[in-house]
């Protein structure tokens, strides 16, 4: 059969196909069934943490930190309860991470606080000396593209139904709304902040990216 | 009507390919010595502003490194490959000439802009997968104009049974198709949403656990199909070609094949252990690992006993040293993996340095060694020229060699250390360190890694140094040579 497979590249191919697609389909799809069911009251991400989340992916945090507490002791101590699949039902995509050259975060909301963050990410050596986690002062300046993150809300809410404009849920609304309410939500953080022109440019009607990740952070509980 | 005159093969492709295949190992190995020299002294983190911190440095050290440099040398190889084993020119076919020139430009401009928007922050951030779709649809593309390339040649071929190296090729061309596709589905944004944001930002078709276990399906299989499927392909060729001899056995190679391909695909999922995936696919995981032993060490014992009775070979030739240190350094990496799969190791490696150790005596000690010594080989067929210098090739060899055993050591002992420091509870079951305790402690073996990759680049200039030297100005050869490859 070997032979004759060698001298017929198309049963060839087709054979290579089937045995390599085999174990996806016993191995993946069982999974997807199941589909991800959020955990009860797992809430949808605002705008501004969804702003947050795409500056936690440019800057690639991913590198260095993971989002996945295992069911261990010496973790749990750490970090807080171990993860559950159901905390990741809103995460498109997962941000479990593979290394950790910092520790976990996926619990970092409920031990860290705004101006921490803000200390830290201006310059982590100040907060943590021997720390070798560069300095992300560009986040200071750059801004956080809110409109992309709106338009991220509005393309889960079509395609998987992901519940905004719920009761007792996350309202979402129109750009306009949206975006009047990212403004309100920056200004709760910025409160906590004591950087003069990240204040002045959430004032002014703009969000800078340490604004909408400190949201993100808060909100990783 | 076939003819019994000599084939002329065209190299003209595999040519652009091996270019692309040095300027591509340049940039990622460069890349990923300064990211390793940033954990060992963080200043380097600010070399080029935001887009040089290691944050967003490490994926585009991985992608050129996966997708430039290794991708390069499997197309530059099977444009070489792929006529001789068929029997066929390139040249034959004016089709298959401008589809391989297309395959080749196509590839080459969408791996600058792929790079390009990697550096700027655009990023799907799914490891190995975080091109934003227009890219994307760019590298299906390409990955279609190759296999056009490889059917192409097939169809038109003279020798009626496909040599071993080809399975293999075909096996990558499926393999990443099928697992590159399902991992990349996302929707765009910008249209769902009516024309609101950036356009290159697409959302996840997968959330939460079942987008791991579709990443990790790839990310595990870009390790199979991209770093382990075609360099057999490569060393299945080369290294008979190379030493003159046989191999050892038929059933083994096809024993090998059919069972890595039919293993490789389940083992994704140790990727994922002690994670909230379902307990049995985490299991499944880890099992298959371990009989993945079976065909991989089936290939690696195949080539060494290839070389059964001409062992002499080994101190005379170096490019038979470089090929056989392969396939010893991919047995190691293939015992290794099985054994961070184990679910009470992976407790203490999962999350350490342990695992881009195991990549890397994986990647610098096989899948780098096997294309530098493939191309070494072609070179002199290609250009019709002796390669520049042997003791080079010695020089670069042993430098290279001391590289991988620095960097694996190095990561080994990091990795346990770390691992070890993050469990460790004092009489009273508290924790022992805090987190920033199992980092300080770990800057002499990432100092030392730095030094590893120092050294692997040097020796990587001193192959490209030796390579353009053997295109250009050694001493022209008469006709081609059999097996053994002249060198000076």
């Amino acid at each position: 059969m070997f032979h004759w497979l060698e001298k017929n590249p198309f049963f060839f191919s087709v054979g290579v196909f089937v045995v390599i697609a085999f174990a996806g389909l016993i191995e993946i799809l069982p999974n997807f069934a199941e589909a991800s069911r959020p955990v009860v009251g797992l809430k949808p991400y605002t705008v501004l943490q969804l702003a947050g989340k795409e500056v936690y992916k440019k800057d690639n945090c991913l590198s260095c930190h993971s989002q996945m507490i295992r069911p261990f002791k010496a973790e749990t101590d750490r970090y807080g309860q171990y993860s559950l699949s159901g905390e990741y039902a809103y995460d498109r995509p997962f941000l479990w991470g593979s290394r950790r050259l910092g520790p976990d975060l996926h619990r970092v909301g409920n031990y860290r606080t705004t101006d921490w963050h803000e200390n830290h990410m201006w310059e982590p050596t100040d907060v943590v000396p021997a720390t070798i986690m560069p300095s992300y002062k560009h986040q200071f300046t750059n801004l956080a593209d809110i409109e992309t993150a709106y338009a991220e809300a509005v393309t889960v809410k079509k395609v998987f139904a992901t519940p905004y404009d719920t009761p007792n849920g996350v309202k979402l609304g129109t750009w306009e709304e949206a975006h009047t309410a990212a403004l309100v939500e920056a200004k709760k953080i910025t409160a906590d902040m004591k950087n003069k022109d990240v204040k002045d440019a959430v004032e002014n009607g703009n969000i800078p990216e340490i604004v909408a990740l400190i949201a993100y952070l808060n909100r990783l509980k | 009507m076939q003819s019994n005159a000599a084939l002329e093969y065209d190299y003209s492709v595999a040519k652009l390919f091996t270019y692309a295949t040095i300027l591509f190992g340049i940039l990622g190995m460069i890349i990923g010595t300064l990211i390793a020299a940033q954990l060992a002294f963080p200043e380097l983190n600010y070399l080029i502003g935001e887009y040089g911190t290691f944050s967003r440095l490490r994926p585009v050290h991985t992608t050129v490194v996966i997708f430039g440099f290794t991708l390069s040398g499997v197309f530059a190889t099977f444009y070489y490959v792929g006529q001789r084993v068929l029997k066929v020119s390139m040249a034959e076919s004016k089709f298959l000439m401008f589809i391989g020139k297309l395959h080749f430009w196509l590839y080459f401009v969408g791996a600058l802009i792929a790079t390009i928007t990697l550096l700027l922050g655009y990023s799907q951030a799914k490891e190995y997968a975080q091109y934003e779709w227009p890219i994307d649809v760019i590298i299906v593309i390409v990955w279609v104009l190759w296999g056009i390339s490889i059917f192409g040649l097939i169809g038109i071929r003279r020798e009626n049974s496909l040599y071993i190296s080809l399975w293999y090729y075909i096996a990558c061309f499926l393999g990443v198709a099928m697992l590159y596709l399902f991992n990349n589905m996302a929707v765009p944004t910008y249209f769902v949403s009516g024309g609101m944001g950036s356009v290159l930002h697409s959302v996840s078709m997968y959330s939460g656990s079942n987008d791991a276990l579709v990443q990790w399906w790839w990310g595990h299989n870009a390790v199979a199909f991209v770093f382990t499927v075609p360099i057999v392909a490569i060393i299945y060729y080369f290294l008979p070609k190379e030493s003159g001899q046989a191999i050892y056995s038929y059933k083994l190679s096809l024993l090998s094949f059919w069972g890595l391909m039919f293993v490789y695909l389940w083992a994704g999922s140790h990727h994922l252990l002690y994670s909230p995936v379902p307990d049995w696919m985490q299991t499944m995981g880890s099992v298959f690992s371990v009989v993945l032993i079976l065909p991989s060490w089936g290939s690696a014992i195949n080539m060494l006993l290839t070389m059964k009775g001409e062992w002499n070979q080994l101190t005379e030739n170096p490019l038979i040293k470089f090929m056989v240190l392969a396939s010893t350094f991919y047995m190691l990496s293939t015992l290794e993996g099985p054994i961070q799969a184990v679910k009470s190791v992976n407790a203490i490696a999962h999350f350490t340095d342990w695992i881009p150790g195991h990549v890397h005596d994986g990647v610098l000690g096989w899948v780098a060694f096997m294309i530098m010594a493939a191309l070494f080989h072609m070179a002199p067929r290609m250009f019709k020229r002796e390669i520049h210098s042997k003791s080079l090739l010695e020089a670069q060899f042993w430098l290279q060699t001391t590289a991988v055993v620095l960097y694996f050591t190095s990561m080994w002992i990091s990795g346990i250390t770390q691992g070890m420091m993050w469990r460790a509870v004092d009489e009273y079951g508290n924790l022992m360190y805090s987190f920033i305790d199992t980092v300080a402690v770990l800057h002499p073996y990432y100092v030392i890694r730095a030094l590893a990759g120092v050294l692997y680049v040097t020796g990587f200039f001193i192959f490209t140094y030796n390579m353009i030297k053997t295109m250009t100005s050694s001493k022209e050869l008469t006709e081609e040579p059999q097996f053994r490859s002249p060198m000076a």
